[in-house]
């Protein structure tokens, strides 16, 4: 997908900071020197070309409830199958596969610690796999919006 | 560490095998306006993301049944608190060309983690940098960067520059490329059945 200038700003200026008013999209038209339509245009195009996660809010790890990285080391060839045991849980919320032994990478959230420990046991014990219980001890940079360099000469590529 | 192949047993493939049960609910944080549980939901669509029409906190407002002004003045709040970070667009970066990801893993001694984080902290490259526990005597490693680019050789190069700019050569690390992303979602805090309700 080319993205239209319009897009690129949108992306580049509101990865945070979004209005909270009335009729925020119009807020956005008018910094960008655009229409309503058109910002809402664009952002419902990103969002069906899945580059566009959503347009919400991102909510601090240790005040919103408990949160943790965690590895597992998967034998290659069951990769798939424990990674779609991993995926089933509404509390992972990123799931990679890594080049190490410790191969599948992911991020489980819940409302409460309660609610994290158990969704960790279960996944030990559906996969048969000791969890590498990562929490988070010090935060010390997290810079949650980046600045995208948008190069016309490279496409963008669709990955997964 | 050697493993034999999983046994793939009934009860992992069984959806409702995945569900744990619920914890308690959470004690009432101050607020005036909305319910308790007006509050839930609406960090529900906040997690979800706003509606993509001219008047989106109304259109959260009347789904609560309650004010826009209410809404409006709760997310304030929560930002104020610091309890939400960013509001805005959540992007892809995979879809955007940013490929290579790299997450940095450093072994350092534990007096100097707070210096060394704070010089990684300040390169434009590393987007997050946290300390996390050493698992000895599988994982030795306490400090996590992580550095987006969009090709795996320039992520490396760039690796090996801030390395060295920072003197850390002697330090043990490891580099751990992604090249699967299985799940890519905003974290869902407010979920309050664990189990698994996508089957």
């Amino acid at each position: 997908m080319n993205l239209s200038l319009l897009q690129q700003q949108l992306i580049n200026h509101w990865q945070k900071d979004f209005p909270l008013i009335s009729s925020p999209y119009a807020q956005l038209a008018k910094e960008l020197g655009s229409s309503e339509a058109e910002v809402l245009e664009a952002l419902k195009a990103l969002e069906q070309a899945d580059i566009l996660s959503r347009l919400g809010a991102v909510f601090d790890h240790k005040k919103a409830g408990a949160s943790t990285l965690a590895a597992l080391m998967v034998p290659e060839e069951d990769l798939e199958y424990v990674a779609d045991i991993v995926n089933k849980f509404e509390q992972v919320n990123h799931n990679y596969a890594r080049e190490h032994d410790y191969n599948l990478w992911f991020v489980v959230t819940a409302a409460d610690d309660f609610i994290l420990q158990r969704v960790l046991a279960r996944i030990e014990q559906l996969t048969g796999l000791t969890v590498l219980v990562l929490p988070m001890e010090k935060a010390f940079h997290i810079d949650l919006s980046f600045q995208i360099d948008f190069d016309s000469k490279q496409p963008l590529a669709r990955v997964n | 560490m050697t493993q034999t192949r999983l046994a793939k047993t009934q009860e992992a493939l069984n959806p409702a095998a995945l569900s744990v049960p619920c914890a308690p609910e959470d004690k009432a944080p101050d607020n005036e306006t909305l319910t308790l549980e007006q509050q839930r939901q609406l960090r529900v669509y906040l997690e979800q993301g706003l509606p993509l029409s001219p008047r989106p906190y109304q259109e959260i407002a009347a789904r609560l049944n309650t004010s826009e002004a209410a809404v409006i003045s709760q997310i304030n709040y929560w930002q104020q608190q610091s309890l939400i970070r960013r509001l805005g667009l959540v992007v892809k970066h995979r879809q955007l060309g940013y490929c290579a990801n790299a997450m940095v893993v450093w072994d350092i001694e534990d007096q100097d983690v707070d210096r060394i984080a704070g010089q990684l902290s300040a390169r434009g490259e590393v987007s997050l940098c946290y300390q996390r526990p050493r698992r000895l005597p599988h994982w030795s490693y306490n400090l996590f960067c992580m550095i987006h680019g969009k090709n795996k050789e320039a992520v490396l190069r760039q690796i090996e520059v801030l390395t060295r700019e920072l003197e850390l050569n002697h330090i043990k690390k490891d580099v751990l490329f992604s090249y699967k992303a299985f799940k890519q979602q905003g974290a869902r805090y407010s979920q309050r059945k664990p189990g698994n309700d996508r089957a």
